[in-house]
């Protein structure tokens, strides 16, 4: 109390000059706060530096013809990236193709349509979906899934379709819970203000909430997007894990393929610490991270720009 | 409670009472008829259901899940609750306003335009016609003329209210729902807004609730008094606020509560 009296009774000019003394307790919980914030960027940094210390030599061991090559075949040394960053394109643009339009649909459902008993019992059952172990999924996706494409047609039921149909079902909880959240958060003004003018609600759903939510729905999008790309093991057990790039005229999705995730996690086991092969798959891995962080950078550009249509706004 | 008996109303309400889910009593047996070409005030104290009389004339108080709805509402003789009623063609001509001016995202034109696109209209020289003649009835064409591309939400908060207004006004609506749409505004814009509703009588029925009691007093033609949902006293404006029959209505025009 006294020390606050003082500092109101210092000059104007001179309180500026000397910062008043915060309470030590609240210097101290500053100081855990900015540790734990720090940490975790250093954290990132160091994960970092551990991938390109591992991964880098094999740029410089392996040479750029053959990184950029058809054929991942490690015994012969051959280590074309290509084949994994087509299987890992295909299951994730399929996985999006087929999880976007339909979450989106599902969040407007939900938020705007559905009645009251029905949101209450939908709305945990999708984050019970969320908590499903991916691998329980690539496990369904295996016995129950797998059958099907192949009755479909395909050659064989381990097709990049398969695996972009399970990462789809893993990528609608996120999808949808995100976009039902940026549909909530639109102003009831907008929604009424767009009724009393006569328009629909339909009109009003799509030419008014959806896209004032479109921020919310990129987002919603970029982490089903991350969520796919990184996906391992599901994908691993219901792709077929064919390291060959699928001839462009027969159903490219209709054939096995093998992702980036994948092949690290089938083939770290078996290479000798130090040796190319290990170098090459943290180099997959290099590639894998500069992928997601290009990604994520294109959401927050994203975001950014619906961030200051917004403040706009007000 | 009736009005001159030689013009028919455009809106006649009858025995309305209005139920929230949580049991709240918006309105209970309201009956009342509006003249067409009229200022129509519906005043009273806070939460004395003027808000749910606008929106149920309307219907956006369809939008309440699970409410109780008791009575029927004419609009030019038409039971405006028949299954046979369009009510998206019924927003078209009960147009609404609200307290908050809730510009949409976009242009000033594109708001403008939305309602009309929305209602199937495509000609641009008709949108752009009704959008001019809607800004200049609004007051607010000279102020925006020169930038319609801009953001709606880059004008003052008389100009966003003044929008709403035009937006409504561009449907071509019968009657235009107004709820409180000066608050928040300045004194200014206030007097700019009352102007608009006065000349824009001649060709809407206007029903508002106003700011205030003054407010009521200086643009009403008939006036209505809420009270906990029930009605208690109508009549011309002139009567309501010089010569209330009710004590109650009295207590509350000469500000003894509310």
């Amino acid at each position: 109390m006294l020390k606050t009296e003082q500092a109101a009774s210092l000059p104007a000019a001179q309180a500026e000059t000397t910062p008043s003394r915060r309470h030590s307790g609240e210097w101290w919980i500053e100081q855990i706060i900015r540790g734990a914030g720090l940490s975790t960027i250093f954290i990132i940094g160091l994960i970092f530096l551990f991938l390109l210390r591992e991964g880098l030599p094999a740029f410089v061991r392996i040479s750029p013809l053959n990184l950029l090559g058809v054929r991942w075949y490690p015994i012969e040394e051959l280590y074309g990236l290509l084949p994994l960053l087509v299987g890992s394109l295909l299951v994730t643009v399929g996985a999006v193709v087929i999880a976007v339009p339909l979450g989106l649909i599902t969040a407007i459902y939900l938020g705007e349509i559905a009645p009251l008993w029905q949101r209450e019992l939908l709305k945990p059952l999708i984050e019970v979906l969320a908590g499903i172990p991916s691998i329980v999924l690539g496990f369904l996706g295996w016995v129950a899934l797998a059958p099907l494409v192949q009755q479909a047609g395909a050659p064989t039921g381990l097709t990049a379709f398969t695996g972009a149909l399970i990462l789809a079902y893993m990528s609608l909880p996120t999808i949808i819970s995100i976009s039902e959240d940026a549909l909530y958060a639109v102003p009831k003004e907008y929604r009424d203000a767009s009724l009393a003018i006569g328009a629909t609600e339909w009109q009003t759903i799509w030419r008014v909430v959806v896209p004032a939510a479109r921020s919310g729905i990129v987002i919603a999008t970029v982490l089903g997007i991350g969520r796919a790309i990184g996906e391992t093991m599901a994908v691993m057990m219901v792709t077929g894990n064919a390291a060959n790039i699928p001839s462009l005229a027969t159903g490219m999705f209709f054939q096995p393929v093998r992702t980036m995730t994948a092949t690290i996690a089938a083939e770290m086991g078996e290479v000798a610490q130090g040796s190319l092969h290990y170098q090459a798959l943290f180099a997959i891995g290099i590639v894998l991270f500069l992928l997601t962080f290009a990604i994520n950078s294109l959401a927050s550009m994203l975001i950014g720009g619906g961030k200051q249509q917004r403040s706009s706004q007000l | 409670m009736h009005m001159d008996p030689n013009v028919s109303p455009i809106i006649a309400i009858e025995h309305l009472s209005f139920t929230f889910p949580d049991n709240t009593v918006a309105l209970k047996d309201v009956t009342v008829d509006i003249a067409p070409n009229q200022v129509f005030v519906v005043f009273g104290p806070s939460r004395s259901g003027k808000s749910t009389l606008l929106r149920v004339l309307n219907r956006l108080s369809d939008l309440s899940e699970g409410a109780q709805r008791q009575g029927r509402v004419f609009f030019n003789g038409r039971d405006i609750f028949s299954p046979a009623v369009d009510v998206t063609e019924l927003r078209r001509r009960l147009s609404m306003v609200f307290a908050i001016p809730t510009p949409l995202p976009g242009s000033i034109f594109d708001n403008l335009a939305y309602g009309l696109r929305m209602a199937g209209i495509r000609d641009a020289q008709t949108i752009e016609r009704r959008i001019t003649r809607a800004l200049e009835q609004a007051a607010l064409w000279d102020e925006v003329k020169d930038r319609l591309q801009s953001s709606a939400f880059a004008l003052s908060g008389g100009q966003k209210q003044r929008l709403c207004l035009a937006r409504s006004l561009a449907m071509e609506p019968d009657v235009i729902l107004l709820d409180n749409p000066t608050s928040g505004l300045d004194p200014l814009s206030t007097a700019t807004v009352e102007d608009s509703l006065i000349e824009l009588k001649s060709r809407y029925t206007i029903i508002m609730v106003p700011h205030s009691v003054q407010q009521a007093a200086r643009v009403a033609d008939r006036a209505a008094f809420l009270m906990g949902g029930e009605l208690i006293e109508a009549g011309t404006g002139r009567q309501m606020f010089a010569n209330p029959k009710d004590r109650r209505t009295e207590d509350y025009v000469v500000g003894r509560f509310g």
